[in-house]
Formats: C-alpha cells, sequence, structure tokens
C-alpha cells in the first residue's frame, strides 16, 4: 500500500535535498510573502486558494491515514468476546495491555522478530556494501557504458516484488530450474527452500531487487559532493581507492545512514515475499514474520485486538527509526549539507 | 587515477599497468552485477516462449519446442479470462490512481512551498511521519472502517487508500522549490490571475515533470501494491494482478499446469512497468537531480 510504497520510494533521494527545500522555503526573498497582508494573516482568496488546493490531500490524510491509526491504536485496547458459539452478540471489552502481553509472550511472534532481524542483519550491509561499491566504480569514470549499466542495474527494481518473488521462487525449484540443473551437472546439490538456505535465499530476492536502485541513489549523491574536493585530493596524490574512502564516502555519511535507516524498515515489513514462499515450502509457516503474524491474526483467527497490539508494535519500532531519519536530516540542514545534484553533473 | 567522467583517458597514459588492471576489476564487478540483475529477466523472457514440456526441462533453444502465441492464448483463456480482467483492473487502479493521486500531492507540495499558512509546520511533520507507517498498521483499521462503510469488497476500497501519497508530498514540495520561481507568480498576481488560476496555468506547467515523477513512482507502488487488495477483495472480478498471479501461485505446487500460465503471466505483468522506466527514464533522472538544470 501506499506506506510501504512510500518507505521504498523515500529512499530514492538523497537526504540532504529535505534540508535545502525547508531553508530555501525559510530563507526566501519577501516577495513570495507579499500577498499576505502587512498584519501578516493571508489574504482572503489565499486562504481560498489553500484550502483548495491542500484539501484533497487534507481529507485523504485523515481519512486513509489518521483515523486508521487511532482505530488500530484503540483496538489494540479492546478485546472482542463472544458469548454463546462465537455468532451475533460480540461485545468489546477494554482490556488495558493485556494484548499487548499476549503478542510479546506469544512463541511465535517472538520467533518471527528473530527471523525478521535475522534477514535484516544478512541484507542491510550486502545492499548497502554493494551498491556503495557499485556507485564508487559508477564514480570513478572506469566504466564503460556507465549509463546503459545503471538502466539495466535499475530494472529489477521496476519489477513488482511478487513477479520477482515468483521468478527466484521457480529458480529455486527443482524441475523447473535451469540453475540447479547446471549445479547438478557439477554434482552440487543445493535446496534453495531448505533450513539452511531460506534466509539467503529471502535476502537474494530483495538484494536483486533493490542493489542497482541502490546505487543510482548513492551515485546521484556522490555527484553532489563538491568537485573542487576530489580534485583537491588527487592533486595531494591520493589514488582513486583513498579518495573514495578519505572524500567520497564521508562525504556521503549522510545518505547512507538515511538510506540505511529506510532499507530497516521496509525490511522489518517482510511480507510478500515469504507469503509466496509459504506455498512451496512447510517451512515458512503462517507467522513467518510480524507482518505475516499481523495478517494470519486479524483474518485468519479474527483477533483484532492481537492483530492491532502487533500493529502498533511496529509501528512504534518504525517511527523510533524515522525520527531517527528527521533527527539526522535536521542537523545536516543546520550544517548546511549539498544539495543533490548541484554539484558536478 | 581520475575520478572525473569525462576524461579518463587524459591520465590514463602515465602509469597503465596498474590502471589497466584497476579498470579491468572494476568492469568486470559492473559486468557482474548487471549480469546479475539480467539473467533472471531473461529466463522469464525464454521460459515463456516454450512449451510445458521444455520449460521443464529448460530447453529453450529449439525451435521446435516454440509455443509464445499459444501460450498467450492459454494464459489468455484460463479462468474463462481471467488474466485480462485482473490486467485491466490493474491498469484502472494503478493509472487512475497514480494519475489522480500525483496531481492531488502536486497540488499540496506546491501550496506547502508556496503558501504560508496557520498550522503548516505540525501539518508537514504528520506527512512525514506518515511516510514511514507500514501498510499492515494500515489494513485492518483500513478494512474494518470500509466494512462499516459498505466499501470492503468494491473498486473504492483500493482505489481511495492508494490516492494517498505523502512522499509525493514531499517531493513535490522540493520540486515546486526549484522548478517555479516565485518571480513568476508574482508577475501572474500582478496580471490579476487568482492563486488557484495561476497554480493551474503557471506553477502546474512548470511541475510538469516533477508530476511525471512522481506519477511514476505512484504507478509503480500501485502496480505492484498486494497487501491492501489481499485484505479488501474477495470478489476475483476485481483482483489486480498481483492479487490474481499469487492466487494462480498457490495452485501451481499442486497443479504443475500453472507453472507455464505464470510464467507468461508475470511476463506480461512486468512489461508495463519496464517500458514505462525506460520511456521516462529522463524524468525520473531529472526528477534525482532536480535543480542541476539552473
Amino acid at each position: 500500500m501506499t506506506a510501504s510504497s512510500g518507505t521504498a520510494a523515500a529512499a530514492s533521494t538523497p537526504s540532504p535535498s529535505l534540508s535545502p527545500s525547508m531553508t530555501a522555503a525559510k530563507s526566501r526573498s519577501v516577495a513570495a510573502r507579499s500577498p499576505r497582508t502587512p498584519a501578516g494573516r493571508p489574504r482572503r482568496p489565499q486562504r481560498q486558494a489553500v484550502g483548495l488546493l491542500l484539501g484533497p490531500f487534507t481529507l485523504l490524510l485523515l481519512a486513509v491515514f489518521l483515523i486508521p491509526v487511532l482505530y488500530a491504536i484503540r483496538l489494540s485496547f479492546f478485546s472482542e468476546s463472544h458469548s454463546g458459539l462465537g455468532f451475533g452478540n460480540a461485545h468489546t471489552t477494554f482490556v488495558g495491555l493485556r494484548n499487548y502481553v499476549a503478542v510479546l509472550s506469544d512463541p511465535s511472534f517472538v520467533r518471527g522478530v528473530g527471523t525478521t532481524l535475522l534477514y535484516a542483519l544478512v541484507f542491510i550491509p550486502l545492499v548497502l556494501a554493494g551498491a556503495l561499491v557499485l556507485a564508487l566504480l559508477f564514480d570513478s569514470g572506469l566504466i564503460r557504458a556507465r549509463q546503459l549499466s545503471q538502466t539495466v542495474l535499475f530494472v529489477p527494481h521496476a519489477v513488482p516484488g511478487i513477479i520477482a518473488t515468483v521468478i527466484w521462487l521457480y529458480l529455486y525449484t527443482p524441475g523447473i530450474s535451469p540453475v540447479l540443473d547446471v549445479l547438478s551437472k557439477g554434482d552440487v546439490e543445493v535446496n534453495f527452500l531448505g533450513l539452511q538456505m531460506l534466509i539467503p535465499s529471502l535476502v537474494n530476492i530483495a538484494l536483486w531487487s533493490g542493489l542497482g536502485y541502490t546505487a543510482v541513489i548513492f551515485f546521484a549523491a556522490l555527484r553532489a559532493i563538491p568537485r573542487e574536493l576530489v580534485e583537491a585530493a588527487q592533486v595531494d596524490g591520493a589514488g582513486a581507492v583513498r579518495t573514495a574512502l578519505t572524500i567520497k564516502v564521508p562525504m556521503i555519511r549522510g545518505t547512507l545512514s538515511t538510506v540505511a535507516i529506510f532499507t530497516t524498515i521496509a525490511a522489518l515489513q517482510l511480507f510478500t515475499e515469504p507469503m509466496l514462499l509459504s506455498r512451496a515450502t512447510p517451512l515458512v509457516g503462517p507467522r513467518y514474520t510480524p507482518n505475516m503474524y499481523i495478517f494470519d491474526a486479524a483474518f485468519t483467527r479474527n483477533n483484532y485486538g492481537l492483530a492491532s497490539a502487533a500493529s502498533v508494535l511496529l509501528l512504534l519500532v518504525c517511527c523510533a527509526l524515522s525520527y531517527m531519519v528527521t533527527r539526522g536530516t535536521a542537523a545536516r540542514g543546520r550544517r548546511g549539507a549539498p544539495v543533490s545534484g548541484k554539484g558536478r553533473s | 587515477m581520475t575520478a572525473t567522467v569525462n576524461a579518463p583517458d587524459t591520465t590514463a597514459g602515465s602509469g597503465p599497468a596498474p590502471r589497466s588492471y584497476g579498470r579491468l576489476v572494476a568492469n568486470a564487478v559492473v559486468g557482474i552485477s548487471v549480469l546479475y540483475a539480467l539473467l533472471p529477466l531473461l529466463w522469464l523472457l525464454l521460459a515463456s516462449t516454450v512449451d510445458a514440456e521444455a520449460l521443464f526441462a529448460s530447453d529453450f533453444f529449439d525451435l521446435s519446442n516454440f509455443a509464445f502465441v499459444d501460450n498467450i492464448r492459454a494464459l489468455l483463456a484460463q479462468d474463462d479470462g481471467a488474466y485480462l480482467t485482473w490486467y485491466g483492473n490493474s491498469l484502472l487502479y494503478a493509472v487512475g490512481g497514480a494519475a489522480i493521486g500525483a496531481l492531488v500531492s502536486t497540488a499540496a507540495g506546491y501550496v506547502f512551498d508556496k503558501f504560508e499558512f496557520t498550522g503548516k509546520r505540525p501539518l508537514f511533520a504528520l506527512i512525514l511521519i506518515s511516510v514511514m507507517v507500514p501498510a499492515t498498521v494500515l489494513a485492518l483499521p483500513l478494512y474494518l472502517l470500509a466494512s462499516d462503510l459498505g466499501l470492503a469488497n468494491t473498486v473504492w476500497s483500493v482505489l481511495i487508500p492508494v490516492l494517498f501519497n505523502p512522499f509525493g508530498v514531499y517531493l513535490a514540495r522540493m520540486f515546486s522549490a526549484s522548478y517555479v520561481p516565485d518571480e513568476v507568480l508574482e508577475a501572474a498576481r500582478v496580471d490579476g490571475a487568482n492563486e488557484l488560476r495561476s497554480f493551474f496555468s503557471v506553477g502546474l506547467r512548470m511541475l510538469a515533470p516533477g508530476y511525471v515523477t512522481i506519477f511514476l513512482f505512484q504507478l509503480t507502488a500501485i502496480w505492484n501494491n498486494f497487501f491492501l487488495p489481499l485484505v479488501m477483495l474477495n470478489d476475483t472480478e476485481l483482483y489486480p494482478l498481483s492479487l490474481g498471479l499469487y492466487s494462480w501461485n498457490s495452485t501451481a505446487p499442486i497443479n504443475p499446469d500453472y507453472y507455464p500460465l505464470m510464467v507468461i503471466g508475470s511476463l506480461l505483468a512486468l512489461l508495463p512497468l519496464v517500458v514505462a522506466f525506460l520511456l521516462l527514464q529522463r524524468y525520473w533522472r531529472s526528477g534525482l537531480t532536480a535543480g542541476s538544470v539552473k
């Protein structure tokens, strides 16, 4: 849905660009504010324009974000109990934090959290390091057909997650996968959907989708580094690798940490891939990840209180992480980070 | 070694041996990554051109197995043409949703950039927070609310929530700051245009590349959308492609006849997105490097 897609897309712009737009808005000349009356209140026609242009979005914000979030929080404190045989006569009772206790003491939830953390611990360093290496290589000027390579690397990101998973699932499935055929000719037997390979197989799907995309973001940030800095290092006799490690990587630290946090938030929401794999291997159960747990609680067990409590817990973790993003961005904004794309091009 | 992109050859002469070695390694690393990105898609393409027997044998290069047209025919015939229905639904949700949603976001971002009003800061902070909220948190309450309103299992239950694109507002605000000079709006005001008209006749036109970028991101997001339709829809007639293919995929391990259908169905389903990205890449890039033009 919008939120998760937003998270994916959110990483698309190097974070420093947040600050310039804000500071630009603040430092804009008086001309921008001239439609205001001397008293500082917007003129009537302007208020009307603000209302009409911002109104539709505000309505959506209320209807599909704010109200549902508050509703979820409310649901998490209630429990629905049925009298009789479970049909009709359902009444909700306030249960305080009991749903939260139930979620946190549920072994299947805890196991799901563990699985997701393990997945994130493997995936995030791999995708960040891989993308950074690729971006530095693109920025080094050593690469032939750079533009074309970037385009091709980006294409997997345009492939819907469900289709990416289907492709890889079939490449993991014996009898249909040419990869397994080749491997078995070399006497290598791999069970990609087996216990040991399951997490690596999931990581691979995410890596395939995100590697080129992340590399393109890092590359855009690298291009924003003032050219003089890189040239000065070269004049001082620093080689390409040293320039990369001592100048370029520290300069895009802000983008790196923002993308890292966005990637973490996305990784914690692991859902589509294991949902599809669960049809192919019994090792992926219906509560394999926290998101699958929520889905299972809400729509298989119809325990809305439990599902909401788990949702709110996930929400809290994501809010804490995103708070780190906004704080980091604000701090860099004060220091005056470079505008994306305004440097070398 | 040089770090500038335009002139890699000017310094190449001074120390060829280690430099060309480095160049070789660098190009090999990128080359392998490109193959990693490309080969699975190539497999999908090849697999969709052969009949079921050749698919399971991974025998792609024998012309006698060529069955691309037959595969498409089988795909369209399956379940009384369900695939085409799903395709149409996906187009409706994605193109309709992205076109309207991007307009709503662009207008909001423009207002945040160009106007001062009460509550602007907290409202924008709320928008930034909402970018981060996981879809699953919203899905259950949205479903319950939609059920109460009698909207669950209708087109609206999928179409309305996807219009909400807070990240688009953030992008639009950034685009507006760099694409729409205040002087131009001021000139429009002097000419007597009201604020609404100057948005539609001046602002929106200058924001066109930004609109396309937001549209693209949103189109991809909605086309990929899986969780919301999974929660909202029961009626297979309303399924988007993602959900339809998911339901077929669940059948495939039991009935292998579905594997060829999944292969050709997946290929055709990813085509519009890949084509859109390749054709509109310019806009997408211009979005990333906003501001470098001026």
